[in-house]
């Protein structure tokens, strides 16, 4: 019954989608939502800057659609989204800011019990929207029974290739498994493309080191946080990750966010990892030559290693309500307002996949098939994992992150100026160090 | 209270402002008491506590001071506190810290990236400096001989200084691009190297490369400032010691450097001072990169304390730099400052 229902609606969708409108997702009506907003109430939300114009644009007209609904006045402030977590921070402890932060990661959860519990919010969006995906329960729903915040996504952080390169190397398809993805790497260094990954302290870019561990089973603390990365894993990841970065152009050791960037659209990678943003910057470039690049472009999801299943590590997006505000019904009510098909698929559009949705229904949206090359992106919330994999997130996983002890280890293993042995024991050290043994 | 006490033909005057009256109390405490008695046969009519404030130097030369003074406490003294209170305690980004006594600086004393920062730091500080003082030392000695447009070439020599260093430093960044380096670019087309060079992918050539574009950054400073300094000594020194046929060196030697040297001490001390804590530079290059063999203490403590959140721990890497800081300006206190020969005695 659901499935056809979801069916027809999704046939209706990609209509409506191919005519250049909001596609509509697979909804079950039968969630419902009662919630009075204070009277008088106004509301003041900070988000991260946007990393596309459309996103913002479409952001704005949605929270402009709201007032005019509501009533309800909203201010939006932007940062520069790596400022947004101290200020959230001293916004939560202070009891005073903005009533709303959109930030990342795992910044819910250093202070849960100073967010709104959103707990029937949520509950009503993922029974009408297909469900949330288990890493942003993973992020938001600690506890498995309490959400403190709403998910909004993730930025993707994909695979970026040459089309022709591949092929001139003799690869069809990207591989899928560590296996192929390594047989690729050495033969496009053979036909002199090679490929090449940041393993500079780049906030973005080096996220692929968590996925070169995790796909061989290792990880940085178990479930009851004890630190755990220096294992048979880890080390087999690193011993791995040596051959794959002989593969690599040199310099990848200094390379920061948009290196990867500049070095792919000049023509000397054929391979590397990133957000939708290289494929944009050739499409609207003016340089002949570079647009003419967009269309060998191509991208895939991170091949899966030993472990089996994705092991992807992207930038997470949460909405977060704090307790302090006056208006928390209005604060439900506006996250409500966005995350409904009508302005959340505008928006997915608007970023034109950039963001990937934290809900399952907005895998139908249009903007992931409107361009076949969009369409690794979509999955990226799907797969991705929490850097402090499999533990609680906190104070000691926003910090081991932001201080790059899985980046470095893997910097240091790989590139040989540590045996994979040492470099895995010093991420070990490091890492007790913030989860305190 | 104790003003109304004093006097108490003070009129009740509603235009005396609040920062009079604080400043009065001040006067009142140095003068009362010593000077009240002597005065009282006088009978001076009406001397109302503004006019009294205004007749005395000490009172006045606080209340000048109280700007200063309160700049200094609100801006300077207060954050320094801070940060020292902060290094001993826990204290997350928003969340106040207990006191954990020396936890941080033991933590940090068995951290190997703490240890590897503080390495990067002396080393970045010393030969940068060394190589700042003398390629400026020799900038300035050239400038100081008479060539032609002078003060257009003195005024571009302190372009890198003027030009904000996070631009400047984004040049660099460009200049040690992996892929895109001018100067291997240049290097290559010449014929010299078959491959690029690893500017900023290899440790040590990351460490030279920074201390590169920070020398090239802080010459001018200590150029323009030893040049004002070659400008004050006496063109009658030198004539005198031309006249008893001294070479160009022993006219370096024995008159230039001495009467320079504390121009250097103070040009010095604050060239290390800066070097030592340098961050934009480092921020833009490398953000510590490759492995952490650039991070200077300045970056490390940014990274932990604002990305990492981890307040206390970057307030105490950032106070472990004080000691340090401090020899460097006792050292050209005591060492280069107070020669005997400039408190007057000739040995």
């Amino acid at each position: 019954m659901v499935q056809n229902e979801r069916r027809n609606l999704l046939k209706a969708g990609t209509a409506v989608g191919a005519a250049g409108l909001v596609g509509t997702p697979a909804v079950n009506a039968q969630a419902t939502w009662d919630n009075q907003p204070e009277k008088d109430a106004r509301l003041r939300v900070l988000r991260w800057s946007r990393f596309v114009q459309g996103d913002i644009d479409t952001y704005m007209a949605n929270v402009k659609r709201f007032t005019e609904k509501t009533g309800i006045e909203v201010r939006v402030d932007n940062e520069g989204w790596e400022d947004v977590r101290p200020k959230a921070a001293v916004a939560a402890n202070v009891g005073s800011g903005p009533d709303i932060v959109l930030s990342t990661n795992d910044d819910a959860n250093m202070y849960p019990d100073k967010l709104l519990d959103v707990t029937d919010l949520c509950e009503y969006l993922g029974k009408k929207y297909g469900g949330w995906y288990p890493s942003v329960e993973a992020f938001l729903r600690p506890d498995g029974k309490r959400w403190i915040g709403v998910g909004l996504g993730s930025s993707g952080s994909m695979m970026v290739y040459r089309q022709s390169q591949l092929k001139a190397a003799g690869f069809d398809t990207f591989p899928k498994d560590t296996d192929g993805f390594l047989k690729m790497m050495k033969a496009l260094k053979d036909k002199g493309t090679p490929g090449g990954m940041a393993l500079g302290n780049a906030t973005g870019d080096s996220g692929w080191t968590h996925w070169l561990m995790w796909a061989f089973g290792g990880k940085l603390v178990d479930k009851d946080n004890k630190v755990v990365i220096d294992s048979p894993e880890t080390i087999k990841a690193l011993e791995y990750g040596r051959e794959l970065y002989a593969t690599f152009v040199p310099g990848t050791l200094s390379w920061l966010d948009p290196n990867n960037n500049k070095a792919f659209l000049d023509d000397q990678i054929s391979v590397t990892n990133n957000g939708i943003s290289v494929y944009y910057a050739a499409k609207n470039s003016t340089d002949p030559k570079v647009k003419a690049m967009a269309e060998d472009i191509q991208h895939a999801s991170f091949p899966v290693g030993p472990v089996g299943t994705p092991t992807e590590y992207h930038l997470f997006f949460n909405q977060m309500v704090f307790r302090y505000t006056k208006y928390p019904k209005a604060a439900k009510e506006f996250l409500r307002f966005m995350m409904e098909e009508e302005q959340f698929g505008a928006w997915l559009q608007g970023a034109g996949g950039y963001i990937s949705q934290p809900l399952a229904a907005y895998e139908k949206n249009a903007i992931w098939t409107s361009d076949p090359k969009h369409t690794p992106y979509r999955d990226a919330t799907k797969n991705l994992r929490p850097a402090g994999y499999e533990g609680k997130l906190g104070y000691a996983s926003a910090g081991a992150l932001a201080d790059f002890i899985v980046s470095n280890m893997v910097a240091e293993g790989i590139s040989g100026s540590r045996t994979p042995k040492e470099a895995a024991e010093r991420a070990q050290k490091r890492a007790e160090r913030y989860y305190k043994v | 209270m104790v003003q109304r006490q004093d006097q108490p033909r003070a009129p009740a005057d509603g235009q005396l402002t609040a920062s009079s009256g604080a400043a009065s109390a001040v006067s009142v405490g140095s003068t009362a008491g010593k000077k009240e008695p002597p005065r009282e046969p006088v009978q001076r009519k009406r001397e109302s506590l503004l006019e009294r404030l205004q007749n005395s130097r000490n009172g006045l030369g606080l209340v000048f001071m109280l700007p200063a003074g309160v700049l200094l406490l609100l801006f300077l003294s207060y954050p320094l506190g801070l940060g020292v209170w902060l290094g001993f305690t826990d204290a997350k980004i928003g969340r106040a810290g207990q006191f954990i006594g020396l936890e941080n600086y033991e933590f940090l004393l068995g951290d190997s990236v703490a240890r590897l920062a503080l390495f990067n730091t002396l080393f970045y500080t010393i030969i940068a400096s060394i190589f700042k003082f003398l390629l400026g030392l020799w900038l300035a000695l050239l400038l100081n001989r008479s060539i032609r447009h002078t003060t257009f070439l003195r005024a571009i020599v302190l372009l890198p200084w003027i030009v904000p260093t996070a631009l400047s430093a984004i040049a660099f960044w460009w200049i040690y691009d992996a892929q895109f380096s001018i100067i291997s670019w240049v290097l290559s087309r010449l014929g010299f190297i078959d491959r690029y060079i690893d500017f900023l992918g290899d440790p040590w050539n990351a460490r030279f490369s920074t201390i590169a574009a920070n020398i090239w950054r802080g010459i001018p400073f200590v150029a323009i400032s030893l040049l004002a300094g070659l400008q004050t000594i006496s063109p009658a020194l030198y004539e005198a010691a031309a006249i008893d046929g001294a070479t160009p060196w022993q006219r370096f030697w024995h008159i230039t450097l001495p009467l320079l040297t504390p121009i250097i001490a103070v040009v010095m001390t604050f060239s290390v001072l800066f070097t030592f804590t340098d961050f934009q530079l480092i921020y833009v290059l490398t953000r510590g990169g490759p492995l952490n063999a650039t991070h200077l203490m300045a970056t490390l403590s940014f990274q932990r304390a604002i990305s990492g959140g981890a307040l206390g721990e970057g307030a105490a890497l950032a106070i472990a730099m004080v000691p340090f800081l401090l020899g460097a300006i006792l050292f050209s206190y005591f060492g280069l400052q107070r020669r005997t020969w400039q408190q007057g005695s000739d040995r």
